[in-house]
């Protein structure tokens, strides 16, 4: 098991990460998130030994390897460049990392075919991986990084720098290596699609502390604070101020009173904001919610309707752009905590 | 399908024009004198003589020996200091950056006369020496030694190797070695297995470069080696010049071409095929600070270095030129040690009143008008053969390679050469400065043709199509950027002519000697006064081929190179 404890680290006198603590167990998939100049490709180098943190361990199986030089901690790194030996062929940049650690070549070669096997590249052996499509040079620096079965695979951004339809291929190809393999990895990514689909853990990365953690369902069905909910785009967000009501609470907004869903305790009038889903709108005469459509946007379940008041619904009737329409609310509000003053809400991206 | 091979352009024939006067100069200038060497080498009872394959052998054997080994050690002492450039940052650096441009531009007798004021018998560390320990003679043998090339070649090159190696480890991308590192090789594996592979290309173009360089030196090897340590180029010189032995000469010319064109050959030939990859922008990334023990020991270390082998053999001259550390010729009794302004004022005098003896001051005013002579002619036949080159036509493309000659062969060859052709002339001045003009021609067109190539005709066209007028248009798109260049280029031109030293010891005629030639008619009389005075004017042509280099420096293109 890999422990990062309390991790802090300054980058040209600014605080880039302020006390990162979590765990990753074989066979798990932890995913950085965070928007990019969050230090979460820092945080992995560090874990790597490639740069030093000023405060903060590193612990393997509870032995303290912060200050184990980069070469002698075992860990696989798949960069987004890749940086793949240019003057090596594919095979031997899969065997590098084998040579490096002294296996014999008998075991490089077999070590070699299995994992090229694994990332479906047997036959390129030979090939120069100058002369590689983006596509399949990731896929051997994914093998190179898996070859020497390393503690933690650590991916920093891997499929950023391909195309979109390729990377959701690769992105599928990805969860199955991962998953068979059964090595503790860690993923950075700032694209939330990437990380839903891959993590079996989230961790969000915010002002250089973990801001929200927990699977992905965790994490998307309740951000937990307004940054969250807005970085991940999950739904609509309200300011509002906080009122006791009968059976719940409620918040006035500019738009109107909603019954609020919260487990904290505010005071009377604190700014809170709120979390409105798409989803739990409806169309309905007489609702509180009055409002222009400005834009209609089919999105094969339903329809994405956006209206003059900046909110947004997934209705399942489109409505003409300019028509007048009313809605209601299916479910309360959910709370996203106290809002800081100057918070501004807003539709979904 | 394939497209239809391009019409060719009206007016290429016009512009191919331009280059005309250039290919008539080099025919007449190069050419011709080429082709004599040739025939005299050609000389049936020579051939056949046992002893004269002998005499080729051992000057070829010697000129290997000592190129190979230069070499050897240029790349030792170079790739170090090429990592600290491109890898640490340390306090100084670019003024490091900028001085250690100038070397390689250095006029062979200051390099020469440098470590003579250092090393030499008559260097202050000799002469120090003895006044403390109270010696008869200098402890420190330097002048006439291996030594002393190899170190002189070692001064000149390592700039080669450093601007080639830090320009090539920049622009290489970080990751390569992270990736390595974290699959488990330590230092000296990752620099092993990646870091030196990745380098090879950039390696083997400094190492060919520098051994032709060591292969065709001639200045400091006569300078400091003597005539004891006979490489091709001083055997050429000594029985061309001495012995009058033209036949001989021309011979080893041949052979010391064939080399040189050979190598040249190999060095463009397998060069293409063994490039790697890199990023164009510098990894910034890669730049830090020294950290750890080791590094600060090997950062002290490249700059006592640094100082060592760049900057005390260059202060030596200034300072030795002001400086009285021994008696001069028939000077009795107790010798005035210290300051002294007697060098340069003796620069004006001339003590011998002898025919063939001229005041160092002429030598100066030779140089001068001999290297105005060189720009001007320089830039009026290489202008327009530069903004032919430029228009990439079919038939200036083979021009490109007989422009570029020149500089395959070198200056004693090229002096030879004149000699054999303008035997009548040889009492002519201009000899000197058309040969300058020779060896300046292609620098200038190399310096020009880039500059011109990098106008997008587009802006141009854009320009025009904005409402400037034709004038206005090249006023604002194309002279910002031809003026620099010229500039460089004149720069450039100037500056070879200024120090030019194997051409011009063969072709100047005695009553107008140059700068270069008259140090090195100082250097080996004997004497406090006259050393002093070849000090004195050493710094003076220091100055000024300092002055220009850094000049050229300032007007590259930005971005061209950044060392």
């Amino acid at each position: 098991m890999l422990e990062v404890i309390n991790i802090h680290k300054t980058y040209e006198g600014q605080l880039l990460l302020e006390g990162i603590s979590f765990t990753v167990t074989p066979g798990e998939t932890v995913c950085l998130l965070g928007p990019s100049g969050s230090g979460k490709s820092t945080l992995l180098r560090i874990i790597a030994g490639l740069e030093e943190a000023e405060e903060g361990r590193v612990y393997w199986e509870r032995e303290n390897i912060t200050d184990v030089p980069p070469h002698r901690r075992r860990m696989g790194m798949v960069f987004q460049d890749y940086a793949l030996f240019p003057h090596l062929t594919v095979a031997e940049n899969v065997a590098f990392g084998l040579r490096m650690q002294g296996w014999s070549p008998q075991d490089q070669q077999e070590r070699v075919r299995e994992v090229l096997e694994l990332v479906r590249l047997t036959g390129f052996e030979a090939r120069r991986v100058t002369d590689l499509s983006g596509g399949e040079q990731q896929r051997v620096a994914l093998a190179r990084a898996l070859a020497p079965r390393p503690r933690v695979l650590m991916l920093d951004e891997p499929l950023g720098a391909l195309d979109r339809a390729l990377r959701e291929e690769l992105l599928e190809e990805l969860r199955e290596i991962l998953r068979s393999s059964d090595v503790a990895a860690i993923y950075v990514t700032h694209d939330q699609e990437e990380a839903a689909a891959i993590a079996d853990r989230v961790l969000i990365l915010h002002g250089g502390r973990i801001v929200r953690q927990g699977t992905p369902y965790e994490v998307w069905s309740d951000p937990g604070s307004l940054w969250v909910a807005q970085f991940l785009g999950v739904g609509n967000i309200l300011i509002g101020k906080w009122r006791p009501g009968t059976d719940s609470s409620l918040l006035e907004t500019e738009l109107g009173v909603f019954p609020l869903a919260c487990s904290h305790s505010h005071r009377y009038g604190e700014l809170v904001g709120a979390l409105l889903r798409p989803s739990a709108v409806v169309e309905s005469p007489g609702g509180p919610i009055r409002s222009r459509v400005t834009d209609v946007l089919f999105q094969r379940e339903h329809f994405k309707v956006c209206l003059e008041n900046g909110l947004c619904a997934f209705l399942s009737r489109p409505p003409g752009v300019g028509e007048v329409i009313t809605l209601r609310l299916t479910a309360p509000l959910q709370c996203l905590g106290p809002a800081p003053a100057g918070s501004k809400g807003g539709g979904i991206r | 399908m394939a497209n239809p091979p391009p019409k060719r352009r009206a007016g290429e024939g016009a512009v191919s024009l331009l280059a005309l006067p250039a290919t008539l100069f080099l025919t007449v200038f190069f050419v011709l004198p080429l082709a004599r060497i040739l025939l005299y080498a050609l000389d049936g009872r020579l051939l056949l003589q046992a002893d004269t394959w002998g005499r080729v052998g051992r000057a070829l054997g010697f000129t290997v020996y000592q190129a190979a080994l230069s070499t050897l050690l240029t790349l030792v002492v170079g790739m170090p200091l090429a990592f600290l450039f491109a890898r640490y940052k340390f306090p100084g650096k670019t003024l490091w950056r900028a001085l250690l441009a100038i070397p390689f531009m250095l006029p062979t007798v200051v390099v020469a006369a440098g470590f003579n004021a250092f090393l030499g018998d008559r260097g202050w560390l000799n002469l120090t020496l003895m006044r403390w320990l109270g010696l008869g003679a200098p402890p420190v043998r330097f002048t006439g030694t291996l030594v002393a090339i190899l170190v002189a070649h070692i001064f000149y090159n390592t700039t080669l190797v450093v601007r080639l190696l830090a320009h090539a480890l920049e622009h290489l991308d970080p990751h390569l070695e992270q990736a390595a590192r974290v699959l488990g090789a330590d230092g000296g594996k990752v620099l092993r297995h990646i870091t030196l592979p990745l380098l090879r290309p950039s390696l083997l173009a400094a190492t060919a470069l520098v051994f032709l360089f060591d292969f065709t030196s001639f200045g400091v090897i006569l300078l400091l080696g003597g005539p004891t340590f006979a490489t091709l180029e001083v055997e050429i010189y000594i029985q061309g010049m001495h012995l009058l032995n033209l036949p001989l000469a021309a011979l080893l010319s041949v052979v010391q071409l064939l080399c040189t064109v050979a190598l040249s050959f190999l060095y463009s030939r397998f060069l293409p095929r063994i490039v790697t990859p890199f990023s164009l922008r510098p990894a910034e990334a890669n730049i830090r600070s020294p950290r750890r023990w080791g590094e600060k020991l090997f950062l002290a270390a490249m700059l006592v270095l640094l100082v060592a082998l760049f900057l005390v053999p260059m202060a030596s001259v200034p300072f030795r030129s002001v400086a009285r550390l021994e008696a001069a010729r028939g000077e009795r009794g107790e010798v005035r040690y210290g300051l002294t302004i007697d060098y340069y004022q003796e620069l004006f005098l001339n003590r011998r009143s002898s025919l063939f003896y001229v005041p160092p001051l002429a030598a100066a005013r030779n140089s001068l008008l001999y290297a105005l002579a060189t720009v001007l002619l320089s830039m009026a036949l290489g202008t327009p053969a530069a903004i032919a080159l430029a228009r990439r036509g079919q038939v200036v493309r083979t021009l490109d390679a007989l422009f570029m000659l020149p500089l395959g062969a070198s200056a004693v060859t090229l002096g030879l050469g004149f000699l054999m052709v303008f035997r009548r002339a040889v009492t002519s001045p201009w000899l000197v400065p058309l040969a300058h003009t020779l060896i300046a021609l292609p620098l200038v067109i190399r310096t020009l043709q880039p500059a011109l190539a990098s106008i997008p005709p587009r802006l141009r066209e854009a320009s025009r199509v904005l409402g400037a007028s034709p004038w206005r248009a090249w006023w604002t798109v194309e002279w910002p950027i031809l003026w620099r260049a010229s500039l460089a280029a004149a720069t450039f031109a100037f500056t070879v002519s200024l120090g030019e030293f194997g051409a011009t010891l063969l072709l100047a005629r005695p009553e107008y000697p140059t700068l270069p030639i008259a140090i090195y008619r100082f250097l080996s009389q004997p004497g406090g006064l006259n050393y002093g005075q070849a000090m004195a004017m050493t710094t003076i042509l220091m100055a000024f081929t300092s002055g220009g280099v850094l000049l050229i420096e300032r007007l590259r293109l930005p971005g061209s190179s950044q060392f």
